[in-house]
Protein backbone atom coordinates (compact mmCIF):
# COMPACT_ATOMS: atom_id res chain seq x y z
CA UNK A 1 0.00 0.00 0.00
CA UNK A 2 1.31 3.01 -0.91
CA UNK A 3 0.24 5.90 0.94
CA UNK A 4 2.23 8.52 -1.09
CA UNK A 5 -1.30 8.42 -3.35
CA UNK A 6 -2.73 9.86 -0.35
CA UNK A 7 -0.57 12.67 0.61
CA UNK A 8 0.23 13.60 -3.05
CA UNK A 9 -3.43 14.04 -3.91
CA UNK A 10 -4.67 15.00 -0.26
CA UNK A 11 -6.45 17.88 -1.48
CA UNK A 12 -8.51 16.38 -4.34
CA UNK A 13 -9.04 13.54 -2.12
CA UNK A 14 -10.70 16.22 0.51
CA UNK A 15 -12.66 18.34 -2.38
CA UNK A 16 -14.49 14.82 -2.97
CA UNK A 17 -15.31 14.28 0.84
CA UNK A 18 -16.28 17.47 0.99
CA UNK A 19 -18.73 17.40 -2.34
CA UNK A 20 -19.96 13.69 -1.02
CA UNK A 21 -20.86 14.89 2.37
CA UNK A 22 -22.72 17.91 1.32
CA UNK A 23 -24.69 16.26 -1.79
CA UNK A 24 -25.46 13.87 0.87
CA UNK A 25 -26.51 16.25 3.52
CA UNK A 26 -28.54 18.63 1.20
CA UNK A 27 -30.10 15.34 0.01
CA UNK A 28 -31.34 14.24 3.38
CA UNK A 29 -32.32 17.46 4.76
CA UNK A 30 -34.22 18.36 1.14
CA UNK A 31 -35.99 14.63 1.46
CA UNK A 32 -37.26 14.75 4.70
CA UNK A 33 -39.04 17.70 4.12
CA UNK A 34 -40.67 16.19 1.46
CA UNK A 35 -40.90 12.78 3.16
CA UNK A 36 -42.72 14.00 6.04
CA UNK A 37 -45.13 15.94 3.23
CA UNK A 38 -45.36 12.70 1.28
CA UNK A 39 -46.29 10.45 4.36
CA UNK A 40 -48.57 12.85 5.21
CA UNK A 41 -50.12 12.91 2.13
CA UNK A 42 -50.63 8.70 2.17
CA UNK A 43 -52.45 8.76 5.26
CA UNK A 44 -54.64 12.04 5.00
CA UNK A 45 -58.68 10.99 5.30
CA UNK A 46 -58.37 12.17 1.59
CA UNK A 47 -58.45 9.26 -1.02
CA UNK A 48 -57.01 11.18 -4.07
CA UNK A 49 -54.14 12.41 -1.90
CA UNK A 50 -53.54 8.86 -0.70
CA UNK A 51 -53.52 8.04 -4.39
CA UNK A 52 -50.99 11.05 -5.39
CA UNK A 53 -48.54 10.05 -2.67
CA UNK A 54 -49.04 5.76 -3.29
CA UNK A 55 -48.10 7.02 -6.83
CA UNK A 56 -45.31 9.02 -5.91
CA UNK A 57 -43.68 6.17 -3.67
CA UNK A 58 -43.97 3.31 -5.99
CA UNK A 59 -42.96 5.21 -8.64
CA UNK A 60 -39.67 6.28 -7.61
CA UNK A 61 -38.95 3.23 -5.53
CA UNK A 62 -39.28 0.77 -8.23
CA UNK A 63 -36.63 2.70 -10.92
CA UNK A 64 -33.13 2.78 -10.52
CA UNK A 65 -31.26 6.05 -9.45
CA UNK A 66 -29.13 6.52 -12.28
CA UNK A 67 -32.21 6.57 -14.51
CA UNK A 68 -33.59 9.74 -12.75
CA UNK A 69 -30.13 10.93 -12.17
CA UNK A 70 -29.54 11.05 -16.04
CA UNK A 71 -32.61 12.53 -16.77
CA UNK A 72 -32.37 15.31 -14.15
CA UNK A 73 -29.26 15.77 -15.72
CA UNK A 74 -29.51 15.18 -19.45
CA UNK A 75 -33.42 16.90 -19.76
CA UNK A 76 -32.72 19.73 -17.64
CA UNK A 77 -29.21 20.52 -18.53
CA UNK A 78 -28.37 21.30 -14.47
CA UNK A 79 -24.69 21.06 -13.76
CA UNK A 80 -23.51 17.54 -12.24
CA UNK A 81 -23.80 17.85 -8.71
CA UNK A 82 -27.08 20.42 -9.03
CA UNK A 83 -28.57 17.39 -10.91
CA UNK A 84 -27.48 14.49 -8.86
CA UNK A 85 -28.50 16.01 -5.41
CA UNK A 86 -32.25 16.69 -6.92
CA UNK A 87 -32.24 13.06 -8.44
CA UNK A 88 -30.62 11.51 -4.95
CA UNK A 89 -33.83 13.90 -3.06
CA UNK A 90 -36.27 12.64 -5.61
CA UNK A 91 -35.51 8.65 -4.76
CA UNK A 92 -34.61 9.19 -0.73
CA UNK A 93 -38.12 10.46 -1.02
CA UNK A 94 -39.92 7.62 -1.61
CA UNK A 95 -38.00 5.46 1.15
CA UNK A 96 -37.99 8.26 3.93
CA UNK A 97 -41.72 8.59 3.13
CA UNK A 98 -42.58 4.76 3.63
CA UNK A 99 -40.40 5.21 6.66
CA UNK A 100 -42.19 8.04 8.05
CA UNK A 101 -45.66 6.78 7.34
CA UNK A 102 -44.61 2.76 9.16
CA UNK A 103 -43.81 5.53 12.29
CA UNK A 104 -46.67 7.09 12.37
CA UNK A 105 -48.90 3.87 11.54
CA UNK A 106 -47.32 2.22 14.19
CA UNK A 107 -48.42 4.40 17.12
CA UNK A 108 -51.93 3.04 18.35
CA UNK A 109 -55.60 4.01 16.76
CA UNK A 110 -56.70 4.71 20.77
CA UNK A 111 -53.59 7.40 20.87
CA UNK A 112 -55.66 9.41 17.91
CA UNK A 113 -58.73 8.98 19.45
CA UNK A 114 -57.89 9.71 23.26
CA UNK A 115 -56.39 13.11 22.24
CA UNK A 116 -59.17 13.89 19.70
CA UNK A 117 -61.77 13.28 22.60
CA UNK A 118 -59.99 15.14 25.36
CA UNK A 119 -60.72 18.30 22.50
CA UNK A 120 -57.57 18.95 20.29
CA UNK A 121 -58.11 18.95 16.61
CA UNK A 122 -56.34 16.60 14.26
CA UNK A 123 -53.24 18.31 13.51
CA UNK A 124 -53.06 19.32 16.86
CA UNK A 125 -52.99 16.02 18.01
CA UNK A 126 -51.22 14.89 14.87
CA UNK A 127 -48.45 17.38 16.34
CA UNK A 128 -48.40 16.54 19.68
CA UNK A 129 -49.22 13.36 20.52
CA UNK A 130 -48.63 11.29 17.57
CA UNK A 131 -45.49 12.58 15.92
CA UNK A 132 -43.50 12.50 19.09
CA UNK A 133 -43.88 8.86 19.72
CA UNK A 134 -43.34 8.39 16.08
CA UNK A 135 -40.07 9.53 15.90
CA UNK A 136 -38.87 7.43 18.10
CA UNK A 137 -39.64 4.46 16.34
CA UNK A 138 -38.88 6.47 12.73
CA UNK A 139 -34.83 7.40 13.74
CA UNK A 140 -33.32 3.92 12.78
CA UNK A 141 -34.95 3.77 9.69
CA UNK A 142 -34.10 7.19 8.55
CA UNK A 143 -30.68 6.35 9.70
CA UNK A 144 -30.50 3.78 7.18
CA UNK A 145 -31.79 5.74 4.81
CA UNK A 146 -29.11 8.18 5.18
CA UNK A 147 -26.22 5.35 4.98
CA UNK A 148 -27.83 4.60 1.68
CA UNK A 149 -27.62 8.30 0.79
CA UNK A 150 -24.36 8.42 1.43
CA UNK A 151 -23.67 5.20 -0.42
CA UNK A 152 -26.45 6.07 -3.43
CA UNK A 153 -24.40 9.74 -4.18
CA UNK A 154 -21.24 8.39 -5.33
CA UNK A 155 -23.48 7.80 -8.42
CA UNK A 156 -23.07 11.41 -9.24
CA UNK A 157 -19.37 10.51 -9.91
CA UNK A 158 -21.21 9.38 -13.38
CA UNK A 159 -22.57 12.65 -14.26
CA UNK A 160 -19.24 14.09 -13.33
CA UNK A 161 -20.29 15.87 -9.90
CA UNK A 162 -16.98 16.11 -8.21
CA UNK A 163 -17.36 13.94 -5.49
CA UNK A 164 -15.31 11.21 -4.03
CA UNK A 165 -15.69 8.87 -6.65
CA UNK A 166 -15.03 11.06 -9.39
CA UNK A 167 -12.06 11.94 -7.63
CA UNK A 168 -11.00 8.35 -7.35
CA UNK A 169 -11.46 8.20 -11.19
CA UNK A 170 -8.81 11.08 -11.94
CA UNK A 171 -6.32 10.01 -9.05
CA UNK A 172 -6.18 6.76 -10.35
CA UNK A 173 -5.99 8.48 -14.01
CA UNK A 174 -3.21 10.37 -13.08
CA UNK A 175 -1.30 7.49 -10.76
CA UNK A 176 -1.70 4.64 -12.44
CA UNK A 177 -2.41 2.78 -9.08
CA UNK A 178 -5.85 2.21 -9.17
CA UNK A 179 -5.91 -0.58 -6.35
CA UNK A 180 -4.42 1.85 -3.79
CA UNK A 181 -6.47 5.09 -4.93
CA UNK A 182 -10.23 2.38 -4.56
CA UNK A 183 -8.99 1.34 -0.97
CA UNK A 184 -8.14 5.05 0.14
CA UNK A 185 -11.31 6.05 -1.23
CA UNK A 186 -13.09 3.31 0.47
CA UNK A 187 -11.68 4.02 3.46
CA UNK A 188 -13.42 7.87 2.87
CA UNK A 189 -16.53 6.39 2.66
CA UNK A 190 -16.46 4.12 5.43
CA UNK A 191 -15.60 6.79 8.12
CA UNK A 192 -19.01 8.19 7.45
CA UNK A 193 -21.18 5.30 7.01
CA UNK A 194 -19.62 3.22 9.80
CA UNK A 195 -20.16 5.09 12.93
CA UNK A 196 -23.78 5.72 11.38
CA UNK A 197 -23.92 2.06 11.12
CA UNK A 198 -23.22 1.48 14.78
CA UNK A 199 -25.47 4.62 15.62
CA UNK A 200 -28.72 2.56 14.05
CA UNK A 201 -27.70 -0.68 15.15
CA UNK A 202 -27.58 0.79 19.41
CA UNK A 203 -30.72 2.78 18.92
CA UNK A 204 -32.52 -0.29 17.35
CA UNK A 205 -31.18 -2.34 20.27
CA UNK A 206 -32.49 0.67 22.68
CA UNK A 207 -35.69 0.80 21.49
CA UNK A 208 -36.24 -3.01 21.41
CA UNK A 209 -35.56 -3.08 24.59
CA UNK A 210 -38.06 -0.12 25.77
CA UNK A 211 -41.12 -2.33 24.03
CA UNK B 1 -39.12 15.04 -29.24
CA UNK B 2 -39.38 12.02 -31.91
CA UNK B 3 -41.47 9.03 -30.88
CA UNK B 4 -41.29 7.53 -33.89
CA UNK B 5 -37.96 7.83 -34.78
CA UNK B 6 -36.68 6.56 -31.22
CA UNK B 7 -39.63 3.60 -31.37
CA UNK B 8 -38.26 2.06 -34.56
CA UNK B 9 -37.92 -1.75 -34.44
CA UNK B 10 -34.20 -1.81 -34.55
CA UNK B 11 -33.64 0.41 -31.16
CA UNK B 12 -36.52 -1.58 -29.49
CA UNK B 13 -35.06 -4.80 -30.00
CA UNK B 14 -32.15 -3.14 -29.02
CA UNK B 15 -33.23 -2.05 -25.56
CA UNK B 16 -35.37 -5.40 -25.43
CA UNK B 17 -31.86 -7.49 -25.59
CA UNK B 18 -30.59 -5.19 -22.58
CA UNK B 19 -33.27 -5.63 -20.48
CA UNK B 20 -32.86 -9.35 -21.16
CA UNK B 21 -29.27 -9.08 -20.22
CA UNK B 22 -30.24 -6.73 -17.08
CA UNK B 23 -32.78 -9.52 -15.64
CA UNK B 24 -30.15 -12.39 -16.24
CA UNK B 25 -27.63 -10.69 -14.73
CA UNK B 26 -29.95 -10.20 -11.57
CA UNK B 27 -31.41 -13.75 -11.79
CA UNK B 28 -27.39 -15.37 -11.62
CA UNK B 29 -25.81 -12.92 -8.89
CA UNK B 30 -29.12 -13.17 -6.90
CA UNK B 31 -28.95 -17.16 -6.88
CA UNK B 32 -25.30 -16.73 -6.02
CA UNK B 33 -25.37 -14.80 -3.79
CA UNK B 34 -28.14 -16.22 -1.65
CA UNK B 35 -25.89 -19.65 -1.75
CA UNK B 36 -22.92 -17.26 -0.32
CA UNK B 37 -25.06 -14.98 1.78
CA UNK B 38 -26.83 -18.37 3.28
CA UNK B 39 -23.09 -19.95 4.18
CA UNK B 40 -21.59 -16.72 5.61
CA UNK B 41 -25.65 -15.71 7.54
CA UNK B 42 -25.41 -19.01 9.44
CA UNK B 43 -21.72 -19.31 10.57
CA UNK B 44 -22.16 -16.15 11.91
CA UNK B 45 -25.87 -17.63 13.44
CA UNK B 46 -23.86 -20.42 14.98
CA UNK B 47 -21.08 -18.58 16.63
CA UNK B 48 -18.33 -19.48 16.02
CA UNK B 49 -15.09 -18.51 17.78
CA UNK B 50 -13.01 -16.15 15.57
CA UNK B 51 -14.43 -17.22 12.04
CA UNK B 52 -18.23 -15.34 13.26
CA UNK B 53 -16.22 -12.17 14.06
CA UNK B 54 -13.99 -12.12 10.47
CA UNK B 55 -16.83 -12.35 8.62
CA UNK B 56 -18.97 -9.85 10.89
CA UNK B 57 -16.14 -7.40 10.33
CA UNK B 58 -16.29 -8.27 6.41
CA UNK B 59 -19.54 -7.95 6.00
CA UNK B 60 -20.20 -4.42 7.93
CA UNK B 61 -17.26 -3.51 5.61
CA UNK B 62 -19.10 -4.26 2.37
CA UNK B 63 -22.68 -3.58 3.36
CA UNK B 64 -21.20 0.35 4.07
CA UNK B 65 -19.35 0.58 0.82
CA UNK B 66 -21.31 1.86 -2.10
CA UNK B 67 -22.05 -0.60 -4.94
CA UNK B 68 -20.12 1.62 -7.60
CA UNK B 69 -16.81 1.25 -5.73
CA UNK B 70 -17.03 -2.28 -5.54
CA UNK B 71 -17.83 -2.52 -9.22
CA UNK B 72 -14.77 -0.25 -10.11
CA UNK B 73 -13.00 -2.56 -7.66
CA UNK B 74 -13.57 -5.66 -9.54
CA UNK B 75 -12.99 -4.76 -12.86
CA UNK B 76 -9.84 -1.88 -12.73
CA UNK B 77 -8.02 -2.52 -9.88
CA UNK B 78 -8.60 -6.69 -9.16
CA UNK B 79 -6.25 -6.65 -13.03
CA UNK B 80 -3.43 -4.95 -11.22
CA UNK B 81 -2.86 -7.80 -8.75
CA UNK B 82 -3.49 -10.33 -12.18
CA UNK B 83 -7.25 -11.42 -11.78
CA UNK B 84 -8.78 -10.44 -14.99
CA UNK B 85 -12.80 -10.71 -15.84
CA UNK B 86 -14.68 -9.94 -18.75
CA UNK B 87 -17.06 -7.13 -18.06
CA UNK B 88 -20.72 -9.24 -17.51
CA UNK B 89 -18.64 -11.60 -15.24
CA UNK B 90 -16.89 -8.72 -13.69
CA UNK B 91 -20.57 -7.03 -12.75
CA UNK B 92 -22.11 -10.19 -11.43
CA UNK B 93 -19.01 -11.25 -9.01
CA UNK B 94 -19.16 -7.55 -7.98
CA UNK B 95 -23.27 -7.78 -7.22
CA UNK B 96 -23.04 -11.10 -5.89
CA UNK B 97 -20.69 -9.63 -3.31
CA UNK B 98 -22.28 -6.57 -2.36
CA UNK B 99 -25.94 -8.42 -2.23
CA UNK B 100 -24.79 -11.56 -0.68
CA UNK B 101 -23.63 -8.92 2.26
CA UNK B 102 -26.87 -7.68 2.05
CA UNK B 103 -28.33 -11.27 2.26
CA UNK B 104 -26.33 -12.70 5.03
CA UNK B 105 -27.61 -9.97 7.75
CA UNK B 106 -31.13 -10.91 6.05
CA UNK B 107 -30.67 -14.98 6.99
CA UNK B 108 -28.92 -14.10 10.41
CA UNK B 109 -31.68 -12.58 11.56
CA UNK B 110 -34.42 -14.69 9.70
CA UNK B 111 -32.45 -17.34 12.12
CA UNK B 112 -32.39 -15.37 14.97
CA UNK B 113 -36.27 -14.63 14.32
CA UNK B 114 -36.95 -18.60 15.42
CA UNK B 115 -37.38 -18.80 19.53
CA UNK B 116 -34.97 -20.40 20.59
CA UNK B 117 -36.30 -22.99 22.23
CA UNK B 118 -37.08 -24.90 19.18
CA UNK B 119 -33.42 -25.38 19.22
CA UNK B 120 -33.20 -26.67 22.50
CA UNK B 121 -35.83 -29.21 22.01
CA UNK B 122 -34.46 -30.41 18.78
CA UNK B 123 -30.94 -30.86 20.87
CA UNK B 124 -32.32 -32.21 23.72
CA UNK B 125 -34.33 -34.81 21.35
CA UNK B 126 -31.01 -36.20 20.58
CA UNK B 127 -30.00 -34.23 16.89
CA UNK B 128 -27.09 -32.64 16.41
CA UNK B 129 -26.36 -28.79 15.55
CA UNK B 130 -26.30 -28.84 12.20
CA UNK B 131 -29.35 -31.57 11.60
CA UNK B 132 -31.03 -29.16 14.35
CA UNK B 133 -30.32 -26.04 12.07
CA UNK B 134 -31.21 -28.12 8.91
CA UNK B 135 -34.36 -30.23 9.74
CA UNK B 136 -35.88 -27.59 12.49
CA UNK B 137 -34.50 -23.85 12.79
CA UNK B 138 -33.98 -23.41 8.39
CA UNK B 139 -37.24 -24.44 7.43
CA UNK B 140 -39.34 -22.19 9.67
CA UNK B 141 -36.70 -19.52 9.33
CA UNK B 142 -37.17 -19.60 5.41
CA UNK B 143 -40.74 -18.70 4.75
CA UNK B 144 -39.82 -15.22 7.00
CA UNK B 145 -36.80 -14.55 4.57
CA UNK B 146 -38.62 -14.90 1.58
CA UNK B 147 -40.15 -11.30 1.33
CA UNK B 148 -36.85 -9.31 2.50
CA UNK B 149 -35.12 -11.07 0.05
CA UNK B 150 -37.88 -10.36 -2.77
CA UNK B 151 -36.96 -6.91 -1.81
CA UNK B 152 -33.13 -6.93 -1.85
CA UNK B 153 -34.18 -8.35 -5.35
CA UNK B 154 -35.58 -5.27 -6.25
CA UNK B 155 -32.57 -3.36 -5.44
CA UNK B 156 -30.28 -5.52 -7.09
CA UNK B 157 -32.76 -5.23 -10.58
CA UNK B 158 -32.15 -1.86 -9.78
CA UNK B 159 -28.39 -1.78 -9.08
CA UNK B 160 -27.83 -3.82 -12.30
CA UNK B 161 -28.03 -0.79 -14.03
CA UNK B 162 -24.74 0.62 -12.30
CA UNK B 163 -23.15 -2.04 -14.40
CA UNK B 164 -23.27 0.55 -17.33
CA UNK B 165 -20.21 2.58 -16.36
CA UNK B 166 -17.95 -0.81 -17.18
CA UNK B 167 -19.91 -0.80 -20.25
CA UNK B 168 -21.92 -3.92 -19.69
CA UNK B 169 -24.43 -3.76 -22.47
CA UNK B 170 -27.07 -4.01 -20.46
CA UNK B 171 -30.53 -1.90 -20.59
CA UNK B 172 -29.18 1.24 -19.20
CA UNK B 173 -25.88 1.04 -21.41
CA UNK B 174 -28.51 0.42 -24.51
CA UNK B 175 -30.25 3.79 -24.06
CA UNK B 176 -27.42 5.22 -23.69
CA UNK B 177 -26.64 4.18 -27.10
CA UNK B 178 -29.96 4.90 -28.86
CA UNK B 179 -30.63 8.52 -27.01
CA UNK B 180 -26.91 8.70 -27.84
CA UNK B 181 -28.04 8.73 -32.08
CA UNK B 182 -30.20 11.71 -31.89
CA UNK B 183 -31.05 14.47 -29.79
CA UNK B 184 -35.05 13.93 -30.01
CA UNK B 185 -34.48 10.63 -28.98
CA UNK B 186 -33.40 11.57 -25.18
CA UNK B 187 -37.18 11.54 -23.49
CA UNK B 188 -38.91 8.56 -25.32
CA UNK B 189 -35.67 6.07 -24.69
CA UNK B 190 -35.71 7.15 -21.41
CA UNK B 191 -39.56 6.76 -21.01
CA UNK B 192 -39.37 2.93 -22.19
CA UNK B 193 -36.44 2.47 -20.30
CA UNK B 194 -38.19 3.57 -16.92
CA UNK B 195 -41.20 1.71 -18.00
CA UNK B 196 -39.50 -1.77 -18.50
CA UNK B 197 -38.25 -1.87 -15.29
CA UNK B 198 -40.70 0.23 -13.54
CA UNK B 199 -43.41 -2.91 -14.34
CA UNK B 200 -40.91 -6.02 -13.35
CA UNK B 201 -39.88 -4.25 -10.16
CA UNK B 202 -43.55 -3.07 -9.14
CA UNK B 203 -44.59 -6.55 -10.02
CA UNK B 204 -41.89 -8.21 -7.71
CA UNK B 205 -42.91 -5.49 -4.67
CA UNK B 206 -46.84 -6.65 -5.29
CA UNK B 207 -45.41 -10.35 -5.17
CA UNK B 208 -43.08 -9.23 -1.88
CA UNK B 209 -46.26 -7.41 0.12
CA UNK B 210 -48.58 -10.82 -0.80
CA UNK B 211 -46.12 -13.06 0.79
CA UNK B 212 -45.78 -10.74 3.82
CA UNK B 213 -49.56 -10.45 4.39
CA UNK B 214 -49.72 -14.12 4.02
CA UNK B 215 -46.84 -14.75 6.75
CA UNK B 216 -48.95 -12.79 9.24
Amino acid sequence: MNFSILTDNMDMFLEGFKVTIIASITALIASLLLGAFIAVLRIAPYKPLNWLGTTYVEFFRNIPLLIIMLFVYLVFNFKGLTAGTIALTIYTTAFIAEAIRAGILSIPKGQMEAARSSGLTYSQAMRIIILPQAIKVVIPPLGNQFINLVKNSSLVAVIAGGDLMYQADLISARTFKVMDTYILVAMFYLILTIPLSLGVGYLEKRLAKSN
Amino acid sequence: MDFIGAYSADNLTFLVNGFWLTLKMAFIAIILSFILGGVVGTLRFAQIPVLSQVLAVIVEVIRNLPLLLIIFFTFFALPEIGIKFKEVPAAIIALTIFEAAMLSEIIRSGLNSIDKGQMEAARSSGLSYFQALWHIIVPQALRRMVPPTVSQFISLLKDTSLAVVISVPELTHQAQIVYGQKSGYLEPTLLVVVLMYFVVNYTLSILSRRLEVKRT
